[in-house]
């Protein structure tokens, strides 16, 4: 794709001006890194803070007296009794069970407000339409941008635009005015770190940022950190770690499925795939995602295929690298329920080669969550 | 110095020693590429590779990249201390990060190599 052909986000003269590397992602021009580079970015995130544009991500409003409702019938999730102010992760299913993308949902006075993968924007708004548009307004949000502020530290440098920030918990979110600024911000992320995501007018994301980066605890940090704090987190990425070949349950997010649209709940099923999802909650699913630990240096990327000690094939690696917290190589995987355990031993083919891998536990960093 | 430095289309430099050996590392425009290299796969001492053969492989954060034989020959030596801190590539990829020496199968090869003026303008049009 031709880089004029690329869309901007607001922040894209600001990222130019703070020498970062740009690359195409989700049809945005976006920073991968700017000159300190990935591995500094990422243990700056996790040691102070860290501002990131995800700007490129979809924001939508659902808004009536049924919208809850109505979105019950795409995903697999609570919205209902979701509380004010209160956010929840969510997904939107097809006929089959598996995953058409990931989404988080925060409940205000007048809407939801959903915010959706880029790559994922322009068919999930058109799959709100479809599906509840006669319910609920769907209102997509271009002009919003949208800032994260990550890492231990970021409330630190947050309060200091309003300190009335520091009273919220991990997945609560308000609207609040920072230093002259209106925005509305949830305290959540995508880097096992505490931290916020910040909705604010496109036209005054590029002072809001401004005023971020000038707090000395944060640092801009690209989509190539983002990617490997979230994968040290545990955390999927939407067509690499889930997509429509992978059910909720075959990818470990039986968590984000509450019980009462579990079968036998109050408002059991009535989303799509329901009987296929229901069914692998009761049975098990044949495949299982699973976090993979190696005990080498050498990174194991997407696409590795996972094997036994007779080079049976199992399986495949859907994300990796080298943890740069963690020091080594991490990645998330698919493997059957006999493989799946922790502690199960098995192999990657690298090049060919069978790197050994162990079953772990994610996320592979302790996450650092405020729940006050 | 430079006289005796060449480069490849795969950003690798050969550095032409005595006796028909050259030292052989990735340019700087390479490392800058590719980011923080956390981990380098070394050819064994001793194994012969022609010209183009994919020797080594050296990965950062985002991605790995092969390193490819830039003359045919016998690899005599390669660089451990680069194995056990893969980041000497980025730090200093023209002197301690480089990857292996070879001991060349026909100095003729070194021929059809570029010179640093010639890198630079592929750099600059890339």
């Amino acid at each position: 794709m031709s880089t004029d052909l690329l869309l901007k986000t607001p922040l894209h003269a600001l990222h130019l001006e703070l020498g970062a590397k740009m690359v195409p992602f989700g049809g945005y021009d976006m920073p991968v890194q700017y000159p300190a580079g990935l591995m500094s970015e990422h243990k700056h995130t996790r040691a102070e803070a860290g501002l990131f544009d995800v700007s490129h991500m979809g924001q939508v409003r659902l808004v009536g007296p049924n919208a809850a409702a109505a979105l019950e019938t795409l995903v697999p999730v609570d919205v209902i009794d979701l509380g004010l102010f209160k956010q929840r992760y969510a997904l939107f299913t097809n006929d089959a069970g598996g995953i058409l993308d990931d989404l988080m949902i925060a409940r205000r006075p007048d809407d939801l407000f959903v915010v959706v993968n880029a790559g994922c924007k322009v068919q999930d708004i058109a799959h709100l339409q479809a599906g509840i548009g006669h319910l609920c307004e769907v209102i997509a949000m271009p002009e919003q941008a949208l800032l994260a502020l990550q890492g231990p530290q970021a409330v630190i440098a947050l309060s200091r635009l309003n300190p009335e920030v520091a009273k919220l918990t991990f997945m609560t979110g308000g609207f609040f005015n920072l230093d002259g600024i209106d925005t509305f911000l949830t305290r959540s992320g995508y880097t096992g770190e505490d931290g916020f995501e910040i909705s604010v007018d496109g036209h005054q994301a590029e002072a809001l940022a401004r005023k971020l980066l000038s707090a000395p605890e944060v640092k801009p940090i690209g989509l190539g950190a983002r990617d490997s704090l979230r994968l040290e987190a545990g955390l999927c990425l939407y067509g690499h770690d889930i997509d429509t070949t992978t059910t909720p349950v075959e990818a470990s997010l039986t968590w984000a499925i509450q019980k009462v649209r579990r079968a036998g709940g109050a408002r059991a099923g009535g989303y799509p795939g329901a009987a296929v999802i229901d069914e692998q909650l009761l049975n098990g699913a044949v495949k299982k995602r699973v976090g993979l630990v190696s005990p080498d240096r050498m990174p194991v990327r997407e696409g590795a295929k996972l094997v036994d000690e007779a080079g049976v094939e199992l399986g495949v690696v859907t994300s990796g690298t080298l943890g740069p917290t963690i020091n080594k190589p991490v990645a998330l995987g698919y493997l059957p329920k006999s493989h799946s355990a922790i502690g199960t031993n098995v192999f990657a083919l690298v090049r060919g080669k069978p790197t050994p891998m162990t079953v772990s536990s994610t996320p592979f960093v302790p996450n650092g969550y405020f729940r006050g | 110095m430079s006289e005796n430095i060449k480069y490849t289309a795969d950003h690798e430099w050969v550095q032409i020693e005595a006796d028909g050996v050259v030292t052989v590392g990735i340019t700087v425009h390479a490392q800058d590429a590719l980011g923080d290299v956390v981990f380098v796969d070394l050819p064994a001492v001793g194994s012969s590779f022609a010209a183009k053969d994919v020797a080594g492989v050296v990965e950062s954060v985002k991605a790995a990249a092969d390193v490819y034989m830039p003359v045919s020959g016998e690899i005599t030596e390669v660089n451990e201390t680069l194995r056990d801190d893969p980041s000497l590539a980025n730090t200093d990829p023209l002197k301690s990060g480089w990857f292996f020496k070879v001991k060349l199968a026909d100095a003729a090869e070194l021929d059809g190599l570029m010179d640093s003026a010639a890198y630079d303008a592929l750099v600059l049009n890339s």
